[in-house]
């Protein structure tokens, strides 16, 4: 095949790449963006099956069909509630493929017509190290945060003295072995290089605790677009640097939004320290104030007679598995007239855009699911706010007390509506460690239970 | 890359022109994405950053067996792993929104 068709067929493969997350503007046309997307990546690999120095095309389909049959498998299986966890280990497979791309460019490097073994130019040797780097770093920061998702490792935030310091000092070693390697060729700096990068991604997620993993997923996601396109420039793919780059993107973008939604800098996100179940220093001593508490029956007889229902829901909903049980209840409550929505904030749940895939899970029409800017105007026009599973993004004090951690997140106004009934296991604070003083409000009711149940118990009294 | 590229700068400069210009779309398509489907849109981009396994190919595509080809072959597993996963995830995950008339009737 000539190279100018080759290019012509990688480039009408991106268009569809880029297609394929244009489509994700709205649901309807979502789905078609992912046919697409399979067609770009069949388009690519067809392609790249047509070189003329590919003939082993039994390993290769070999190894396709292994891939492939275990990637089916993992994604037929799969609980939407474990989402977090899978993409995180997705994303280490896409960093460890890299330098496994890398090493073989190393070491055949031929193949890939970017010189002989021990003449390989500069540049692409620096630009095969720094996506080795990048990929290794996603590699293992992937799978610790799937350990700490999955709950393999705690998701409490491990810190030790000079942490920051040690992770400069290897990240300046990194360099310096890059360096090194770019002058030597020297195969075994290479893999000083690989172990130095995981050791750093392990490093560089281990400071950061439980509630920050949507920064961490989206950041992770981005390293493994960066990484792809550290081999796209060492292969001089465009291909492959047009993917990267708008994964790069994607994944940059999303760290964004999540960190915005905790107002947070991303630097303060990744030198970590906070989001995990700390106790909480900072409570003044509540015992004196009064908490109403109710039971299933009380809630099922505030959310009858409301006109506007608005429900919170939160991580503690996801982990309860309670998504079907509450749209049982919403259902319930549709047919006695009462108007009721979904209202999302932007970081509930453990990876952006978590809930609304849990409450599309359970059948939840997507025009009922609101997001945070959409919805929050409408709270003081609302009977009852129903708070399953979330604390943190509800909270006050993050509008009024300028010493509390979380001042300034944006938060959903549910304080503005008539009556709020909490569904929570317990009274403890959030993953900030912060009291929220809607707990203590005259006009507030506590449920206390696991969140599937008290749904169950509502359904039974409605 | 049938013909021998010549790794100059120039081809650096190609990439990075191409680089810049494909960091830009990303950014205006990524922000037209609804919140509603960020987590498809981190699976899909999940699914087609293991594009790299066309260079993996690349590498298990010679005859006989040397230390790269083995290479290239666990690239080539690894990356199919999450072709397969990423876009058969997201499938499920997007065919589960619906609009108020469809949910209703599934029910």
């Amino acid at each position: 095949m000539s190279s100018n068709l080759v290019s012509i067929l990688y480039l009408i493969s991106a268009f569809l790449f880029i297609l394929s997350l244009r489509g994700l503007s709205h649901p309807e046309s979502s789905r078609v963006g992912n046919i697409l997307g399979i067609i770009g990546m069949i388009i690519a690999i067809v392609t790249t099956l047509m070189f003329k120095n590919v003939l082993s095309y039994t390993e290769i389909g070999i190894a396709i069909l292994v891939g492939g049959f275990i990637g089916t498998i993992i994604a037929l299986k799969i609980e939407m509630t474990a989402l977090p966890q899978l993409i995180a280990a997705f994303h280490s497979l896409v960093g460890l493929a890299a330098v496994f791309v890398a090493a073989s460019a190393l070491y055949d490097p031929l193949t890939f017509n970017i010189g002989e073994i021990g003449k390989i130019s500069k540049s692409s040797l620096v630009e095969m190290s720094i996506g080795t780097f990048i990929g290794a770093v996603t590699f293992s920061g992937s799978v610790l945060a799937f350990g700490k998702l999955q709950g393999t490792i705690s998701g409490n935030p491990i810190i030790f003295k000079f942490q920051h310091l040690i992770n400069a000092l290897i990240f300046l070693f990194i360099i310096v072995l890059i360096v090194y390697f770019v002058l030597t060729q020297s195969t075994s700096i290479f893999w000083i290089i690989v172990i130095a990068s995981i050791l750093l991604g392990f490093l560089v997620v281990i400071p950061i605790g439980g509630a920050d993993m949507p920064v961490v997923i989206s950041m992770l996601n981005s390293y493994s677009g960066w990484a792809a396109c550290g081999i796209g420039f060492t292969l001089s793919n465009n291909l492959l640097i047009i993917t990267g780059a708008l994964v790069g993107s994607s994944g940059a973008i999303l760290s964004y939004i999540m960190s915005k939604g905790m107002n947070r800098s991303i630097l303060s996100i990744v030198l970590g320290g906070f989001g995990g179940e700390q106790p909480n220093q900072n409570n003044t001593d509540n015992s004196d104030k009064i908490v109403k508490q109710g039971n299933a029956e009380d809630a099922a007889y505030i959310l009858k007679n409301a006109d506007s229902i608005i429900i919170i829901p939160g991580y503690g909903m996801a982990v309860a598995q309670a998504q079907h049980a509450l749209r049982e209840m919403v259902d319930l409550l549709k047919k006695e007239g009462i108007k009721v929505r979904y209202a999302i904030h932007p970081v509930a749940g453990r990876m952006p855009g978590h809930m609304n895939v849990l409450l599309a899970e359970a059948n939840v029409p997507y025009e009922e699911v609101l997001e945070l800017e959409e919805i929050n105007h409408d709270f003081p026009m609302t009977e009852v706010s129903f708070v399953i599973g979330a604390n943190d993004v509800t909270n006050p004090a993050a509008k009024t007390d300028e010493t509390s951690p979380i001042y300034g997140m944006p938060i959903l106004d549910v304080e503005k509506s008539e009556t709020i009934l909490f569904v929570k296991r317990s009274m403890a604070t959030g993953y900030s460690g912060v009291d929220n003083e809607l707990f203590y409000r005259n006009n507030t009711t506590m449920l206390f239970g696991d969140a599937k149940k008290m749904c169950e118990n509502i359904v039974k009294s409605l | 890359m049938d013909s021998i590229v010549n790794h100059s700068s120039e081809v650096f400069v190609i990439g990075l022109t191409v680089f810049f210009l494909a960091c830009v779309i990303g950014y205006y398509v990524v922000w037209s994405v609804t919140p509603a489907l960020h987590s498809p849109l981190m699976s899909v981009t999940n699914a087609i950053s293991s594009v790299i396994i066309v260079g993996a190919i690349l590498a298990a595509g010679p005859e006989g067996f040397g230390v790269s080809k083995i290479f290239g072959i666990t690239g080539v597993i690894l990356a199919s792993v999450n072709i397969f996963g990423g876009f058969i995830v997201t499938y499920r995950m997007l065919s589960m929104f619906k609009k108020k008339s469809k949910a209703k009737k599934e029910q």
